[in-house]
């Protein structure tokens, strides 16, 4: 059905939306197009729904839209506002979910990575686009090469050597994989820096610049766009990762929010699951994601043509 | 030289060096406690006899092909509607939005809906007059399940990528067609399909992939069960190593489920002629 909407020229159907009163075809397409987005966005507003409801109302009220016996408990349990007796009263499982050092634990390690990853990266990009070294592309396409590797193959080895490091339940053996690079973060900049014009850097090359105050004067400053959107990206991939964190963070102190909902969710009883509490924490760990992503959507969803390779 | 060598220990250390060891350990007995043991091709035999291996790849086929089936139909459809009519950044966000939250939310998220009692699908189920349905629950719902919900995820970021692909083709060429009195479906099958195809090929390698190495979603619902039914390779892999503390094992699983995936990425290309595109 979409298919014939499609191949429309696109004046074609403006004329004719502009002659005929109703365009049935195009209201088809709407729908389809509202459908989808209802799909996309239903459930969201379904955790919201549920986290505000009391685990004792809501076996009985399923199929409400509303609430059912609105009640902030489940984010104050949570958020660690409210004593156990209190919790088990409202059907929350005496399990506690150290939401605050958890979220601690989160910031610090997407935060972590993120700065690391782009900064280093973006010293290699400079690396394997402004400066001439022998090598340098046998080299690149190594690093393009390990792109093909999935993760979990190197996911043991790397396990492996923060354990003989010493370095399990760590932050320093949390970040340290991710720190230095990923060979999307280099290629991904690399494209721009290969772009920018050399005249300003040939120019303060004349001045008697070195390469150092090159990058950080010049490169860095005229590359904020492409450096934004790869932070933004990486910091949201950082704060979802799960796999990494599982076998390195499983201690309390470096746990962070995604293992956390895991371990959540694995304590609660499987009689009856603390499910407003469950919806509340996880409505909660994603919105830092969500408040980034409605302060800076546009970037996001624009960069994907592009992150498409990742 | 100062600028690569951040770059260069992160690769060596946690890229290259590991890429070594993992082919190494695939040859070796180790169980973390002593040191790895030669044991030459033993790990790769003892698959052939192993049926939960072969029962791994298996659902793992199972959940490849559902996933990458319905989402690929469903992102392109989504894509051309974009296209067509909704070319407005916040629909694209709003599609995009399930992809941004962690697989771990989504599990959960979708564990609650999906909840046989109380569970908001089951409520309109039975509310349609049907029997309900233990999504997680039951061996024959599993796989289809999970692969259901992370379609779910991913639908609107390749719908995203193949939309970009839809406009990167030149209006001209439309023209041509409708001058040529080409029907619409025509035009879909005879043009817009072969234009598309280097997308079409990024994006089904990105989501092979990918979807071989499905894991989050898994570990938060099922953690592999109802008995074996969703035992995905990468959670068997995980069990073998940090369960049963078996690494020369796992990294022999690993190491097939590498190959699997570099013919799959070389299949993909050559025989779809990626690299090539009919503009030119």
């Amino acid at each position: 059905m979409s298919t014939s909407i499609l191949s429309r020229k696109k004046p074609a159907s403006n004329i004719a939306v502009r002659k005929k009163p109703v365009n049935w075809r195009r209201v088809g397409a709407w729908a389809l197009v509202t459908l989808a987005v209802a799909v996309t966005v239903a459930p969201f507003l379904w955790m919201l729904r549920t986290a505000l409801s009391s685990n004792a109302s809501l076996a009985s009220n399923a199929s409400n839209l509303l609430p059912a016996d609105f009640s902030l408990g489940a984010f104050k349990r949570v958020l660690g506002m409210q004593s156990p007796e209190e919790a088990i009263a409202e059907g929350g499982s005496g399990a506690a979910i150290n939401f605050w050092l958890y979220l601690r634990n989160s910031v610090i390690f997407a935060t972590v990575t993120t700065a690391g990853q782009v900064f280093f990266s973006a010293m290699a990009a400079y690396a394997f686009s402004r400066l001439r070294w022998p090598g340098r592309n046998a080299v690149f396409g190594l690093f393009l090469a390990t792109m093909m590797v999935p993760p979990i193959f190197t996911a043991l080895p790397n396990f492996l050597m923060i354990k003989n490091l010493g370095l399990l339940n760590t932050f320093a053996g949390m970040t340290l994989p991710f720190l230095f690079m990923t060979p999307f973060a280099i290629f991904f900049l690399r494209q721009f820096f290969l772009g920018m014009s050399r005249e300003v850097e040939e120019a303060a090359m004349l001045d008697g610049a070195k390469h150092l105050r090159i990058f950080f004067q010049i490169v860095l400053p005229n590359a904020a766009a492409p450096l934004a959107t790869l932070a933004l990206l990486t910091f949201i991939g950082q704060w979802n990762e799960y796999f990494w964190p599982l076998l390195v963070g499983q201690d309390e102190s470096v746990r962070v929010l995604t293992v956390g909902l895991g371990v959540f969710k694995s304590q609660s009883p499987q009689g009856a699951p603390d499910w407003t509490g469950l919806m509340a924490a996880t409505l909660v760990a994603a919105l830092p994601v969500l408040l980034l992503f409605i302060a800076f959507g546009k970037k996001v969803v624009n960069s994907i043509g592009f992150s498409g390779i990742k | 030289m100062l600028f690569i060598f951040p770059a260069m220990i992160g690769f060596v250390l946690f890229y290259l060096v590991p890429t070594i060891r993992g082919f190494y350990l695939s040859f070796t007995e180790y169980s973390i406690l002593g040191d790895p043991a030669w044991i030459g091709i033993k790990n790769y035999t003892a698959m052939l006899g192993d049926e939960l291996f072969w029962n791994a790849m298996w659902v793992t086929v199972q959940y490849v092909a559902l996933n990458i089936g319905f989402q690929t139909v469903i992102a392109l459809g989504l894509a051309l509607l974009m296209h067509r009519v909704a070319k407005s950044t916040f629909i694209r966000g709003a599609l995009l939005l399930p992809f941004l939250v962690a697989n771990v939310i989504v599990a959960l998220l979708w564990f609650w809906m999906l909840d046989y009692q109380i569970g908001i699908v089951n409520e309109i189920i039975s509310w349609m007059g049907l029997p309900r349905i233990a999504f997680f629950g039951s061996e024959q719902w599993a796989i289809p399940t999970v692969a259901a919900v992370n379609v779910w995820r991913h639908m609107g970021y390749t719908a995203l990528l193949i939309f970009a692909g839809l406009q990167s083709i030149p209006n001209h060429v439309y023209e041509v067609a409708s001058l040529d009195g080409s029907s619409p479906t025509r035009t879909f099958w005879s043009i817009t399909m072969p234009l598309l195809r280097p997308v079409l090929v990024l994006v089904l390698v990105v989501t092979v992939i990918g979807s071989f190495q499905v894991f989050d979603t898994v570990a938060v619902t099922t953690a592999g069960g109802p008995i074996n039914a969703s035992r995905v390779i990468q959670m068997y892999i995980y069990q073998k190593a940090f369960s049963e503390s078996d690494f020369g094992y796992a990294s022999a699983l690993s190491v097939i489920l590498f190959l699997i995936l570099a013919l799959v990425a070389f299949v993909q290309m050559k025989f779809l002629k990626g690299n090539e595109s009919d503009l030119d």
